[in-house]
This record gives structure tokens, sequence and C-alpha cells, in this order.
């Protein structure tokens, strides 16, 4: 962010922005801000994402004034909401196919970021709290699919909570101690309503220091190479990047009220339209489709300290990706062998997915087994030695005009020439 | 490379569904009224559903988050408000406590909830052979399959099921339900209700009558919902070309530059 010349009109306006300089703010922030101009569709999801999160919470906030949490009582105020709230049933699929949307948008931004090695320096911190972003995600949507207090609801609890009783000495007691009991009840309801209820306002914050974080070295582009200085590659975020994400936002939009409208449960499971019974185990116990790839992490090692170990394992290696992945060259565009280990995560992870709502038998365990193993090689073998063993291909020196730097297509050697220039 | 990992996906997802075979018959597909973009509810198959339900099913299975005046209200089976009232009417529900402090007896009004047949689940249980009869309100959402496979299960029964399977006492065949056994006995017979609109009361046409009263009573505003869903999308899409169309403009002044 270069020096803003920012103005108010107002007179009122000066007045505010002399003592206050919000308008200022949002001026340089959301009206001037330089971005590349060659940004791709791929990265209109961090203002997909934005738009679920104000929905998931102005959804929520209206739900929780109807909801009641109780044991007793949850599954009853949500077939309430349901019937009885003037168009309750509207607000409670909003937000439980918002939950399922937040994290298709969730998985594109992620996957787009590993696409262009947008995690790389300088933008290591981003990368962070985004992980830190889509950790806290999980936790609010896994809590919040508690809540109906439905058989997946109470199984699914019992089953995620059981698993800190893995951890050596403590386990028990820790798990106890999430309980608020002997079991999953009353208590762990009533506390995961509360933290449900305080997870999103924490992302909120988050995502404001990520914009924040954002907005020090500026977007990455498809090309992956650092901006001109002097502008030309930059078109302002106002109004250029504010409609072209206003168009994809629509188009999101258009999937999601197909899903709200006309395929409200498909996402969900129909066990949870059952009232909680500890006395009755499901005949499988499956976690939403988007926990699915951990969930089949988790049941590939035959022992428990072990999955869960794994399972974490595979959420937090991705913070340590930016220092994992040694290549010199961002985008995948010019990384000829990285684009299909890229792709081979994707299925992977795909897999992982599909084989999470099988049962963990035969071969179903068999592939989920080579699935995590892939999972972990790719981050921890793959990538560090393809940054030494790849030959990448030649990168351009700038957006506006894409020459390609004679000889070594290295990232150093473009810069080297950028500076000639 | 894109469309060798969808292929590779694709062949692992139908690959492997061949080693889940599983026993029950797959759900008879019925071409219900309510499917689809446009779909609705056949007024008249609803108020012959809720007659089935009410004489044949309300005898074990409650509705306890159905109300009387629910079977009045629009998108639902539509009976008439003196209609509601009776039918509310010809149950005895239990209120109170009274001013002597005594629970008392009254006749239905459309406020009350569908009365529950049982007292509680475990009379329920005890009543039952020690099944419980499962609350109807949500049922059709609760199962995978949803109205189709309700129906199958009424469609289901067989008195001669196939010599390699035991059936035990309390326990009957069906071949859609998981297992092919099922603790409900066949529910429905030919001619178990008399529909006053001269419709012929087959097992088949109560069974769909039926299905389409629990396709309502889980999702009464399943009308509403679809009527406004393509509203809403037709909006969106008018919007999207604006939006696009707008977005081509601005963006000109970009390229001309370049």
């Amino acid at each position: 962010m270069s020096e803003i010349n920012y103005k108010p009109t107002s007179a009122f306006g000066k007045w505010f922005d002399e003592r206050l300089p919000l308008l200022t703010l949002f001026n340089g922030h959301l009206m001037q801000y330089p971005t590349p101009k060659n940004l791709n569709y791929w990265w209109t999801f961090g203002g997909i994402l934005t738009f679920c999160l104000v929905t998931q919470i102005i959804t929520g906030i209206v739900l929780a004034m109807h909801y009641t949490a109780h044991a007793d009582l949850a599954f009853s105020s949500v077939e309430h909401i349901m019937r009885d709230v003037n168009y309750g049933w509207l607000i409670r699929y909003i937000h439980a196919n918002g939950a399922s949307m937040f994290f298709l948008a969730v998985y594109i931004h992620i996957f787009r970021a590993l696409f262009y090695g947008s995690y790389k320096s300088p933008r290591e911190v981003i990368w962070i709290l985004g992980i830190i972003i889509y950790i806290l995600m999980m936790a609010a949507a896994f809590m919040g699919y508690v809540l109906p207090w439905g058989q997946m609801s109470f199984w699914g609890a019992t089953v995620i909570t059981n698993l800190f009783s893995a951890i050596p000495l403590i386990g028990d007691s820790v798990t106890q101690w999430l309980w608020g009991g002997y079991s999953v009840d009353n208590p762990t309801l009533t506390r995961f309503f509360s933290l449900h209820y305080l997870i999103p306002f924490l992302i909120l914050g988050i995502v404001i220091l990520h914009i924040w974080a954002l907005h020090i070295p500026g977007n990455n582009n498809p090309v992956g190479i650092d901006l001109k200085k002097d502008g030309t590659d930059t078109v302002p975020f106002h109004p250029y990047i504010v409609i072209k994400d206003l168009f994809a936002l629509v188009i999101f939009m258009i999937v999601f009220a197909g899903f709200v409208f006309y395929a409200p449960n498909v996402l969900g499971h129909s066990d949870n339209y059952i009232q909680a019974d500890p006395l009755v185990t499901p005949a499988h116990i499956v976690p939403e489709w988007y926990l699915l790839p951990f969930y089949a992490i988790l049941r590939s090692v035959p022992d428990k300290l072990g999955g869960v170990v794994l399972m974490f394992g595979a959420i937090f290696i991705l913070l340590a990706l930016p220092w994992l992945d040694t290549s010199k060259v961002r985008s995948a565009v010019f990384r000829p062998i990285y684009k299909q280990f890229f792709w081979l995560l994707v299925l992977d992870v795909l897999v992982l997915g599909y084989m999470g709502a099988m049962p963990a038998e035969g071969i179903y365990l068999l592939i989920s087994r080579v699935a995590t193993i892939y999972y972990f090689v790719h981050f921890l073998i793959v990538m560090p030695l393809l940054g030494y063993l790849e030959k990448t291909n030649p990168v351009p020196l700038s957006i506006a005009d894409p020459i390609i730097s004679a000889g070594s297509g290295n990232f150093a050697a473009a810069k080297k020439d950028k500076s000639i220039n | 490379m894109r469309k060798s990992i969808l292929i590779t996906f694709l062949v692992v997802l139908f690959g492997t569904k061949l080693f889940a075979a599983g026993e029950a018959a797959k759900p008879l597909q019925v071409d219900w009224t309510f499917n689809g973009f446009f779909g609705k509810f056949d007024r008249s198959q609803l108020q012959r559903g809720y007659q089935v339900y009410k004489e044949v099913c309300a005898s074990c299975h409650s509705m306890k988050y159905l109300s009387y005046r629910n079977l009045g209200e629009k998108g639902g089976p539509e009976f008439s408000e003196d209609e509601v009232k009776a039918i509310a009417a010809s149950y005895q529900i239990k209120d109170g406590p009274n001013e002597q402090g005594e629970m008392f007896e009254r006749a239905g009004l459309p406020k009350d909830k569908f009365k529950n047949p049982y007292p509680n689940k475990k009379a329920a249980r005890a009543a039952n052979g020690g099944a419980y009869p499962p609350d109807m309100s949500v049922l059709v959402k609760a199962r995978s399959g949803g109205s189709d496979y309700i129906y199958s299960i009424l469609m289901g029964y067989d008195e001669n099921p196939p010599p390699e399977l035991k059936i035990e006492d309390g326990v009957y065949y069906n071949k859609y339900m998981a297992g092919n056994k099922i603790r409900m006995s066949q529910p429905l017979y030919d001619g178990s209700v008399e529909y006053s609109d001269g419709t012929k009361a087959t097992v088949s046409q109560m069974s769909k009558d039926v299905t389409a009263f629990l396709t309502w009573s889980a999702e009464p505003h399943l009308e509403k919902r679809k009527r406004i869903g393509f509203k809403t999308i037709i909006y969106l899409l008018i919007f999207s070309v604006l939006v696009f169309l707008s977005m081509k403009k601005i963006w000109s002044r970009v390229e001309t530059k370049m």
C-alpha cells in the first residue's frame, strides 16, 4: 500500500475522518488497494468466504433466538423452528447448508493457494492465519452439528470427544472435563452451544488480521511473480475486483440457493432427524462431508492414539507448509512436475473423503491407508524435494508485458533481470 | 491431467461400490406430485393420507410435532376450519391443573398437539413386544431414501419369505428393510380404510396416500420452499447477467489500456 491521497468530500466526512480515520481506512483497503489485474476466478473465493461468514453469523443469531440448548428440548426446538417460526425453515436451511457452502469455498480457496504458491514468502503469516481460521471453522461446524441433538449429533460428539481419551495419562480426565460429566449429555450440549456462538466472532477477528496481512505484500497472482512498482500490473480494488467478486458471488449464490430450496437435506445425514438416544448406536457414525478426509485418516491407523496424532498432524502440517516447500517459483503454472503432484493431492483428498464415508474394513481400509500415506508423503517428502529436483519453466518478468526471461527459468533469474530493467 | 484425476476418482467411487452390496432391495421409485422444481402436494391425497394415518398408523405411531391446526394450514391437507375443529374435538385431551389443582379431560382444540397413543415410551414398547414404534412427524426425513423408502416398506411385505431366511417370532419379512426383517406386522390390506371420495383403497393406493401425508408432515413448508426457490433463482440469474455486463463494461477500460 503506497501513499493514499484521500480527503472526504463532505464537511461531516472531513470532521469525522480527522478524529477517527475510518473513511481513509476504507478508502485505502476497500477502494484504492492495488490488486493484480490478472487474477482469475479462483481468487474470488475470499470475497465469497466473507459472505459465507456473515451469512452464518446473521442466520445463527436469529436461530439462537428460537433454539433451546437442553438435551430434552433441543430437538423439538429445532422442529419448532422448522414448523412454527416465520421462515424458520428458510433460516435453518440457509444456516445448515451455509456450513457446507462455507467449506466448499474454503477448500477451493486453500487449494488455490496450494496451486499458485500463495503461502510462500512473503505471505507465510497470511497462510498461517488462514489455517487457524480453517481449524476454528471445523470446531464451529462440529459443535453446530451437535446442537440439533439428533442421533448423528450425539454419536458424532461421542466419537470426537472420545478421541481426547487417547492422550496418555490425562486422557480420561480431559474427556470428562470436556463432557462436563461421565458421558455426552446436557452439560456437553450447553457448552457446545456457548462455544458455537463464540467461535464465529473469533473467526471474524482473525479474518480481519488475515486481510490486513494480505494487504501488506498484496495479492499473489496466477503468474506468481512480484508486481512492478509503477502500478501497470495492478488495478484499484474498486470497482474492478469488487464487480468481479460480485459476479462470482452471485453464481455461487445460485448453487447455494439450489441446495437450500431444492435439496436442503442431501448434505446432511437422515439419522439426524431422529432424536438423540444414548441407548441406540447408529449403524455407521459419519461426520459431515467436509470432515470426512480427516475421519478417514483417523480410522486408517489401527492404534487409537496413533490415529488421533495422525489426524491432527494432517491439519497442523499445513502450518509448516511455507517452509516445507523449497521451490523458488511460486505458481504451479511454471512447475510442470509439481502441477502433476498437486492434482494427485486433490485426488488423494477426494479419495480420503469418500473412504471416510465408508465402513472402515476390507478394501476401504486398504485404500484409506494408501491415501493417508500419500497425504503425508506429499507434504513431507515431495514438496521439500521438488524444490531442488524440479526444472521449472521460464517465468515472465511482469504481468503487463509477459516477456519470458531468457535462459534459465528460475525465479531468482527473473528477479535479477527485472532489477536491470 | 485433470481428466485422468476425475476418471480415477469415478473408478474408485463405483469400483468400491461393488464390494458393498447390501441385502435390502432398492426402494421402488414413485413419481410423486411433490417431486421436482414445481412440486406440489395433491390436497385430496393428503386428506386420504391423514385418514390412513388416523385409522391405521395412529394406534401405535405418535406424531408429536404436529398440531390439529396444521391440518388446515396452507400447503397441507387444507381441511376447512370446521373440519379441523371437528377432528380436534374427536379427541379427549388431558389438561390442567384447574383451579382445584386437578387434571381434567376436555375435547381437543385446533391448537392441541396430535394425541399420543401411549402415555410414554416404555408403555409404547410394552404394548409392541419391546419394539418402539417411531414418532412419524419427521420420519420421511429420518430415513435415507425418504418418501420412496417409506412407500417401499409399506409395499415390501410378503407372506412367503425366501426359504433361506429364518424369520423369528414377532418379526416379519420385508424385502426393503435392512436385514429383510421388520418388527411391525403388515399394517395395510386392501380395504383397510374406506375413502369417502370413492378412491379404491388398495394397499398401493393407501401406501402412496399415507406416504404423501408423512412427507408433508416432515416438510410442511415444502410447497412454499419450492415456490420461493424458483423466484430466488430466477432473480439471481437475471442479476448475474446484469453484473456480468457491468463487469465487462468496467474491465473494458483496463483491457484497452493494455
